[in-house]
């Protein structure tokens, strides 16, 4: 077996004095889906903030074999880390080209893959990007993520607050995009993640209280609704 | 040694005492601090160099309550100073009221337009505060400049003597001013105390760390910060209305920004989050700046190369790079350089002082 | 008639040069969250330098003039950078030191400038046209009015330009924005900085030359009286906005004029009142995102 390619040890995070992680450990294959899952303000968004190091963080975070948790943010990103935010976090202000054109990294940037998962994009070059819908925003997020040759995607709640066949557009591009590389998805819609994810770290009170194989939870309903509180089952 | 001070807070009270008995009496002893002290310490000279010190840290300790206590970033707390040096020079002109009567109204003033002005300002927080306060202190700055015929304008306010009593008056009472000075220090220094110790000081420490958590909590973070304002307002005006007696004047300078951001330099050196330092800031400030004048025509500066020699004759150029240096270095002044040595008291964490505040 | 034209390019002119200091102080904190206290002395700086040159040039000659505003500009430019790098940036993320440092910088460096050049103010002297008026409709207006115009809308086109196309400038607008998700992309923000405080101290040091003749004088407290307005201005604009920096600067300036004029001299008030009320208001200002 292949080494994870993230490897986190203990790491808890404060944001404004307030402890938001306490001790989290769980590693990332180094291909695949990995879902990180847990009702809402368990510290899911803080963990991945915390890995990236835009909130402060103590414990051990290994990327790739390098130790990453002293390192400023843009080191880290650096080494080759896309990072989908939750709520977007387009630059309002700027195009729909200037957006990606910023996230390019040196390089050969993948802008062929990128056009051709987002025609719609590629149509709205010149348009402001705060005057773009929810699903286009989400979009141009993704977009900037896959743009350059990563080796490890983070992404937060990527299909929150869209329509239901927004929600499977985006599905699918994630699918495609982690053909190649591996994900970091934190996701509350199970159905995405009965699709996507192939292995799955539950969090409860800044902690890791389950890991395991995807199908695994999701079969079983009264785990899931223990761990998550909602059912597995969701009519498509 | 020092861990054993930290231990009993009362030994700290005792070393005051002593300091402030040590004070009383200087003005009848003969020390001399060559170099520092202009004279001997009953020389009106000298007494005058000290009053002004002891002013100073009566100041520095409202803005310490102010900002180091409340974490208000205020660039305009030098209008209340000069609404006291201004007011009581204005009453003691126009109106007949006797010394302490005019003291009472000028104060009263000076609580109503604080209160006014920190309902207003308070709505804004951070560096919206600060420009707020900054915008209304030049506003008392134009009104000061621009109507000569109340405040004598750009030459300044002479005090009317005729209702002071005389043992305040002229140069051979300047220890008596010494004196009052040393009074008006130790009453805003207990002020100052009791309400950091008291359960609103709580409240407005927690908020100053953590404003959130108080709002969340159920307490309400605006009143206090106004309380904290409109006192830290009336002891400024108080130290004003000395000030007018010492210096038998007030100045348009006591108006400028540049006076707010002395008093700001003032307490960053000696340390924010500590009353004494606010006072060993201020004394290292007025010694400072009195005595650098001096010094910088001394013929040991004449003497050194035009590179050195013209900026050591400036006092606020010196007094400048200390204090970058000490934001740079030294973080918490000249208290948190010392305290470093004995347990942090600031170390509580806001959620303690939350809880403290219940 | 005349009076209103008179006063409105006049108030035109001052707006320029508060919007020279005031666009390097929107950028600053909009992106980096620091209040340049130091920006007066870069003003001060710039004006005392070009004099200098423009003195061994000859005062009365474009040569002197054009020159003086060269080096006024780059003056200002390097003593920024040099602030940023040797100063801000070791407080990075601590953003009342970064203010204090900036305070303890304006003080020490007007006492310099004290002990350089003394207290007293030093008459300014340039080409024979600046000293003339121009008639425009019906009114007498000072040319050096119109050379303050034009210099500020040149900045503006020249800082607006340098936002759009470079790589540097989509890192500032981005920034200025979500410093946080900029770092996200990989990209280090720091560097960006030095180049908004070169930018800024670029404008000042302009705007002081400019401000030397406008005022006849230079003086080392020529910077800390036109800050207390940039900042103003800056706020009422919206922190962060070099729009909103453009249209308050206007608004404050020619508002002063009239007030000036018309209701005896109280410009000044005037000025601090609008800003008590757009803060109450409106308290991100004009154009600002950021509260």
């Amino acid at each position: 077996m292949t080494d994870p390619i993230l490897r986190v040890r203990s790491l808890s995070a404060r944001i404004a004095g307030q402890q938001v992680v306490e001790d989290v450990s769980f590693d990332v294959p180094a291909s695949g889906v990995t879902a990180l899952l847990g009702r809402n303000g368990v510290g899911k968004t803080s963990t991945i903030r915390g890995i990236l190091g835009l909130i402060e963080r103590h414990g051990t975070v290994e990327f790739a074999g390098e130790r990453i948790d002293q390192r400023p943010t843009h080191r880290i990103v650096q080494l080759g880390i896309g990072y989908v935010p939750e709520d977007r976090e387009v630059f309002s202000k700027l195009t729909v080209a200037e957006n990606l054109r910023l996230a390019e990294r040196g390089g050969a940037p993948n802008r062929e893959l990128v056009d051709e998962l987002f025609p719609d994009l590629v149509a709205r070059a010149g348009q402001q990007a705060g005057t773009l819908s929810g699903g286009q925003q989400q979009m141009v997020s993704l977009a900037r993520a896959l743009i350059n040759d990563n080796r490890l995607l983070l992404v937060d709640e990527p299909t929150k607050g869209l329509a239901p066949l927004i929600v499977q557009d985006v599905a699918n591009a994630l699918e495609r995009a982690a053909g190649s590389v591996p994900v970091l998805l934190v996701e509350q819609n199970l159905h995405v993640v009965r699709s996507l994810a192939d292995t799955v770290v539950v969090l409860e009170s800044g902690r890791v209280v389950h890991t395991g194989a995807a199908a695994e939870l999701l079969d079983d309903e009264e785990l899931t609704q223990r761990l998550l509180g909602v059912a597995a089952e969701v009519e498509s | 040694m020092k861990t054993v001070l930290n231990d009993k807070p009362w030994l700290w009270w005792i070393l005051g005492g002593v300091f402030v008995a040590f004070a009383a009496v200087l003005p009848l002893l003969n020390l001399s601090i060559p170099g520092v002290l202009p004279g001997a310490t009953y020389t009106p000279g000298t007494l005058q160099v000290l009053a002004l010190a002891l002013l100073f840290s009566s100041l520095a300790l409202s803005y310490h309550l102010l900002f180091g206590t409340a974490g208000l970033l205020s660039f305009g707390h030098a209008l209340y100073f000069a609404i006291g040096a201004y007011g009581l020079g204005i009453v003691l002109d126009r109106t007949d009221l006797t010394l302490v009567p005019a003291m009472g109204l000028v104060l009263a003033i000076a609580i109503v337009a604080a209160y006014l002005i920190g309902s207003l300002s308070l709505r804004v927080a951070g560096i919206s505060f600060a420009m707020v306060t900054l915008a209304f202190a030049q506003a008392g700055n134009v009104l000061v400049r621009r109507n000569p015929s109340i405040t004598g304008g750009e030459e300044g306010l002479r005090l009317q003597t005729e209702h002071v009593p005389d043992f305040l008056v002229g140069v051979l009472n300047t220890r008596n001013l010494y004196w009052v000075a040393l009074a008006l220090l130790v009453v805003v220094f207990v002020i100052v105390t009791v309400f950091e110790s008291s359960r609103a000081g709580h409240v407005a420490a927690a908020v100053r760390e953590n404003e959130l958590r108080v709002r969340v909590l159920g307490l309400r973070p605006f009143v206090v910060k106004l309380v904290a304002f409109v006192i830290a307002s009336a002891l400024a005006a108080l130290v004003g209305m000395v000030h007018l007696l010492l210096q038998s004047g007030a100045a348009p300078r006591s108006t400028s920004a540049d006076f707010t951001l002395t008093l700001l330099v003032i307490v960053v050196l000696g340390g924010v989050g500590s009353r004494w330092g606010a006072i060993v800031g201020a004394l290292v400030y007025t010694l400072l700046d009195q005595r650098l004048t001096a010094l910088a025509s001394s013929e040991w500066i004449e003497s050194l190369p035009a590179v050195l020699r013209i900026p050591l004759s400036e006092p606020l150029f010196i007094l400048g790079t200390l204090f970058i240096l000490v934001v740079l270095f030294l973080p918490g002044g000249i208290a948190g350089a010392v305290r470093r040595i004995g347990p942090s008291r600031s170390s509580v964490p806001a959620r303690d002082r939350i809880e403290e505040a219940e | 008639m005349s009076t209103v034209v008179l006063l409105l390019i006049t108030g035109l002119g001052l707006g320029a040069l508060y919007f020279l200091v005031a666009s390097g102080l929107s950028l600053i904190y909009g992106l980096m969250g620091v209040l340049n206290f130091a920006h007066g002395s870069f003003l001060t700086l710039g004006a005392f330098m070009g004099w200098e040159v423009a003195r061994r040039l000859g005062q009365d000659s474009w040569w002197g003039l054009a020159a003086s505003l060269v080096v006024g500009a780059a003056v200002g430019a390097i003593v920024a950078a040099a602030t940023e790098l040797l100063l801000i940036r070791r407080l990075y993320e601590r953003h009342i030191e970064q203010v204090l440092v900036t305070v303890g910088l304006s003080l020490a460096t007007v006492a310099l400038f004290e002990g350089i050049w003394g207290t007293d103010p030093i008459y300014v002297d340039g080409p024979a046209w600046l000293g003339q008026t121009t008639e425009l409709l019906g009114a007498k207006v000072p040319n050096d009015r119109f050379m303050l115009i034009i210099a500020a809308v040149l900045v503006l086109l020249a800082i607006v330009l340098f936002l759009r196309h470079t790589r540097y400038g989509l890192i500032i607008r981005a920034g200025v924005e979500n410093r946080a998700m900029v770092t996200a992309l990989g990209i280090d923000v720091r560097r960006a900085f030095t180049v908004v405080f070169a930018i800024g101290g670029a404008a000042a040091g302009l705007g002081g030359v400019l401000a030397s003749h406008y005022f006849g004088y230079v003086s080392p407290h020529l910077g800390g009286s036109l800050l207390i307005f940039a900042f103003i201005v800056t706020v009422i604009g919206g922190l962060g906005s070099l729009s909103g920096a453009a249209i308050a600067s206007v608004i404050v300036a020619v508002l002063q004029q009239f007030a000036n004029f018309y209701l005896g001299g109280t410009g000044d008030l005037v000025v601090v009142l609008l800003l008590a009320v757009v803060l109450l208001v409106r308290p991100t200002g004009l154009l600002g995102a950021k509260a």
